[in-house]
């Protein structure tokens, strides 16, 4: 096989035994890898509880990590998520999915539970279970620290020992698996941490192929204001979208009351350079280097956290803000839910949170004390303990990232379908909505919507599986991804063949969901959206979403979808993409 | 949607690329719609069902475009190889299919962005809008007729021009839309006002496609007031520009412009080395088709002219630089600000034409319509030299 290795890695912690399985390539060429495989090996255990010890976690690289596909650093991170409840994963960044596919694995399966605090560490085909106990609550920069010569590390920090349902994965000390709590589930198969270090390399079909496809890819990339643009997020960081989203008057702001943060001209990514005159980082094998980091080592916050620990909570202060960072990632929990619980804490309990509140509240979450104990269940839990559950912005139970759908109709619709709950990056509206690639849709319209979302959710599947990375979709489209893994994996295909597999795993994540009871009533959106206006601007009126219109382009995505008009899958379409289904 | 598939079927029809009615655009969300009836509508549903696409588009490309397309395909097998760098960048090449059958449009549609069916027209089609069909529809166009004029002038040269080869020429040369001979008479400069700044760039922007300079939406242009830029978004119409300037601040204390054109960076090199306040950029596609002519024989850098030429070239008193678009190590915002000193233009090797405004786009405007008259009346000349 080429780009494949072959291999998978199964390990079980109770048993404390591991072995490998050689997978047939029909079965790659199905799922391609990535989140597709994850998708293929998670569903027969979907109706377990996310605690059950037989509920694997699974770690899975693409076929074009490891080669020189650019930006295919990249792996995924699957499990059933402790927070919404559905299928529960993350694309990671760093450097774990390159070094898995250097140690000859295309994934590791990890089910049981240990009897005390383990780790694992994985060199080529060596594997072995220590004992962590050493470790227990203790952050992910010092652990990181101590594993490093390891290889490539993964580690839960104290929020995951703690029960925090939005718990994160950290690898190699910056890199988040941050959404859907997929740390909490490492945890509680008593696991601390995972290292991997490998020493072969990927064997590439047409490596003279693989070259061409590369520079058409990096020609394009070159060409984009997005990426490679004097401010684009070459040189600012995701930040670089954070002047956008307030000017376009869409940043949610004190809990989504509003969408403009009057502050915001200050706290942009321009103030970020200012003050940390920040170095490039990022992922191995890619050159686009979005990470940056200031030159005390101040890791600069992704533009999500920018947004939520600024505007959201209307914080002031961009040192709180680095700090709240580089505590969520010490603690090991995701950014987006932190803050969003924490606004939504601050709107029901009526207190305006100073920096030290916020970074003190942020201490007590991941340590499991005081407030934090409440806090750490996310706001939906919160809010609906107040009877307050409408001032929770989450969908599925997590919280909504940085851009308000009253802003981006697409948006509105991504937000209410995505299958690990609210979430931006399942479609990534934004990029057509709001960066005007792959050229510009209206924003406040839902005309056309339905499909849009659709074929883009499809899109993303397949970025997650190759595995490559979103942004490079701004510039780049299928077509050359289509073209390097084929160069890479011998296997011919075009972009629409892809898309197709794209549609595969996305409607298996609808059939898991469903499994658990998922339906049309949870693919919705928290009421202030239909029934507030978004803070209006000289040209720009920020109206309330029309409720009707809403569910007129939610059903048009249903019946696009293939699904019947509760959202659920339906056996026909199941086999038409292979899929086995029985309708309840 | 079907206000989307009317729009871009009449937008066909202004911008010159397609006869009145010949255009059927189709939109789909959770029904299909059509801009109009058509028997062909039939087949070409059948493409949607095959593709994840939101819109098709097929048409018969007006005069001159028919013509030579139809030529190109008769000397091709299997897809014409375009020479400018636009279309190399973002087409690839352009792929033929002989029969009008969904099933054969849709593997091609499945590995390119457009497909010509000789004697029936060229289909292309969108992710997210019909207006990705009608530029890459528009792509097609622009490419072949830089391909068809660039071959005949290599061919001349060589002697080896075909009866055929002849023959169309000569239909294409009737079809040739004379240039105006006057410029229009634009807002006065320099602009007092943000307001007066969007009014000014959008006027220019407009004639600038009006005038055939440019195909709709390829170009772009610039103003730089109170130490901010002012230009035009990235995949913006020239055409239609209301509501699509982005202000960048030269200050670094924004980063509003991740959403302006690609072209940014060089339009501001541009401003500040030239002490000019504006830029404004088209594709004339006889600037284009001259900056391709290059007689030397042996030539190490062949088939990377567009990246690597290292000839100091001129047309007349307008230098002829490589650079591709954006700011990559070969992008043209390395290549283009130095030329431009001094000049009243710059030519960007097979992309297209560059030129600079002192206070308003009058200068800009008359200089891009005199230099692409320049470069029709040279390429006339050096095929008259040939026969
Ligand atoms: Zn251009």
């Amino acid at each position: 096989m080429n780009g494949w290795n072959g291999t998978i890695l199964h390990i079980d912690l109770s048993k404390k035994i591991h072995h490998f399985e050689h997978l047939d390539s029909e079965i790659y060429k199905t799922w391609i890898g990535g989140k597709g495989l994850a998708g293929y090996y998670l569903h027969p255990h979907i109706m377990r509880s996310w605690d059950d010890p037989e509920m694997p976690v699974i770690f899975m690289a693409g076929p074009l990590v490891g080669t020189a596909s650019p930006t295919s650093g990249r792996m995924c991170i699957m499990s059933r998520s402790p927070l919404t409840g559905t299928v529960g994963d993350c694309s990671v960044g760093g450097s774990l999915g390159t070094e898995l596919k250097k140690a000859g694995l295309d994934g590791i399966i990890i089910t049981g539970k240990s009897d005390h605090l383990s780790g694992i560490e994985i060199t080529d085909k060596s594997v072995a279970i220590r004992d962590a106990d050493d470790f227990a609550g203790m952050k992910t920069g010092p652990l990181y620290e101590r594993l490093k010569r390891n290889g490539a590390v993964a580690v839960v920090g104290p929020a995951a020992e703690n029960n925090v349902l939005f718990s994160s994965i950290m690898v190699d000390d910056s890199y988040a698996a941050g959404r859907n709590g997929i740390g909490l589930v490492f945890a509680a198969k008593n696991l601390k941490y995972l290292t991997v270090k490998g020493s072969g390399h990927v064997a590439v079909h047409d490596s003279e192929g693989l070259k061409r496809a590369r520079e058409d890819i990096f020609r394009l990339i070159a060409s984009s204001p997005v990426l490679f643009g004097e401010q684009g997020i070459a040189y600012y960081g995701t930040g670089a979208l954070y002047d956008l989203m307030d000017s376009r008057r869409m940043m949610p702001t004190a809990n989504f009351k509003r969408t403009h943060f009057d502050m915001a001209s200050r706290m942009n990514a321009a103030a970020y350079k200012e003050k940390y005159a920040p170095k490039r980082a990022g992922c191995k094998g890619c050159h686009i280097l979005c990470k940056k980091v200031g030159q005390e080592g101040d890791h600069i916050p992704e533009f999500e956290t920018m947004s939520h620990f600024s505007a959201l909570l209307e914080n002031e202060d961009i040192e709180v803000v680095t700090r709240a960072n580089a505590l969520c990632n010490e603690m090991g929990m995701d950014t987006i839910s932190a803050a969003a619980t924490l606004a939504c804490f601050s709107e029901i309990s009526g207190e305006r949170l100073s920096g030290y509140r916020i970074l003190s509240l942020l201490e007590e979450i991941g340590q499991g004390e005081g407030m934090g104990r409440e806090l750490g269940q996310g706001s939906y839990r919160y809010a609906v303990s107040k009877g307050r559950s409408e001032l929770s912005f989450s969908v599925k139970k997590q919280e909504l990232p940085a851009y308000d759908p009253r802003g981006a109709y697409g948006m509105a619709l991504a937000y209410a379908t995505s299958t690990r709950g609210g979430c931006h990056l399942r479609a990534y509206p934004i990029s057509h909505e709001i960066l005007r690639k792959p050229v510009a849709t209206d924003r406040f319209s839902f005309a056309g919507k339905a499909r849009i979302i659709k074929i883009e959710e499809d899109l993303n599947a397949v970025v997650d599986s190759l595995t490559a990375c979103k942004f490079v979709f701004f510039a780049s489209s299928l077509e050359e991804y289509a073209r390097a893994f084929t160069t890479v994996t011998g296997v011919e295909t075009t972009a629409q063949d892809l898309l197709k597999i794209g549609e595969r795993i996305y409607y298996n994540e609808r059939i898991m969901n469903a499994q658990n009871g998922f339906t049309s009533k949870d693919d919705d959106l928290p009421p202030r959206f239909f029934e507030e206006a978004g803070s209006s601007g000289t040209d720009i009126e920020v109206k309330p979403l029309n409720r009707e219109e809403f569910l007129q382009v939610r059903a048009n995505y249903y019946k696009i979808r293939g699904l019947d008009e509760n959202g659920v899958p339906k056996e026909e379409k199941a086999a038409e993409l292979g899929l086995k289904w029985e309708q309840p | 949607m079907k206000q989307l598939v009317d729009k871009y079927a009449k937008k066909l029809v202004a911008a010159g690329l397609a006869e009145s009615g010949a255009p059927l655009v189709g939109g789909l969300d959770a029904e299909l719609v059509w801009n109009q009836r058509s028997p062909d509508s039939r087949e070409l549903g059948k493409v949607f069902n095959k593709l994840n696409i939101n819109s098709l588009l097929f048409s018969k490309p007006a005069e001159p475009y028919c013509s030579l397309i139809e030529y190109l395909v008769s000397c091709a097998d299997d897809a014409i190889y375009p020479g400018d760098c636009e279309t190399r960048t973002f087409m690839h090449d352009l792929p033929v299919v002989r029969t009008f059958d969904a099933d054969e449009i849709a593997r091609a549609l499945k590995q390119r962005k457009s497909v010509i069916i000789p004697g029936r027209g060229i289909i292309t089609w969108g992710r997210v809008s019909p207006e990705q069909a009608f530029i890459f529809y528009s792509s097609v166009c622009f490419a072949c007729f830089v391909k068809f004029f660039a071959d005949y002038l290599n061919d001349s040269r060589a002697g080896v021009v075909s009866e055929e080869q002849q023959r169309v020429f000569d239909t294409v040369f009737k079809h040739l839309e004379p240039l105006p001979e006057e410029p229009p008479v634009l807002m006065q400069g320099p602009y007092q006002s943000e307001a007066e700044v969007y009014r000014a760039l959008s006027e220019a922007g407009r004639l600038t496609v009006e005038y055939h300079l440019v195909d709709s939406f390829f170009g772009n242009i610039s103003y730089l007031y109170n130490n901010t830029l002012y230009i035009s978004q990235t995949t913006s119409s020239l055409d239609e520009l209301e509501g699509c300037i982005d202000p960048c601040p030269l200050d670094g204390s924004s980063c509003t412009s991740i959403t302006a054109s690609s072209e940014f960076t060089a339009h501001r090199e541009v401003i500040l080395r030239t002490g000019m306040k504006g830029v404004l950029h088209g594709h004339p596609r006889f600037s284009v088709i001259i900056s391709m002519d290059c007689e030397k024989e042996i030539c190490e850098f062949k088939g990377q002219c567009h990246i690597k030429c290292p000839e100091k070239r001129f047309f007349e008193d307008i230098p002829i630089v490589p650079g591709e678009v954006g700011t990559g190590p070969h992008g043209l915002c390395h290549t283009l600000p130095p030329a431009m000193k001094g000049h009243r233009g710059v030519i960007v090797y097979g992309h297209g034409l560059f030129t600079v405004a002192r206070d308003d786009f009058n200068e800009a405007f008359a200089n891009l319509l005199a230099i692409e008259r320049g470069c029709r009346d040279e390429y006339f000349k050096r095929v008259g030299r040939h026969r």
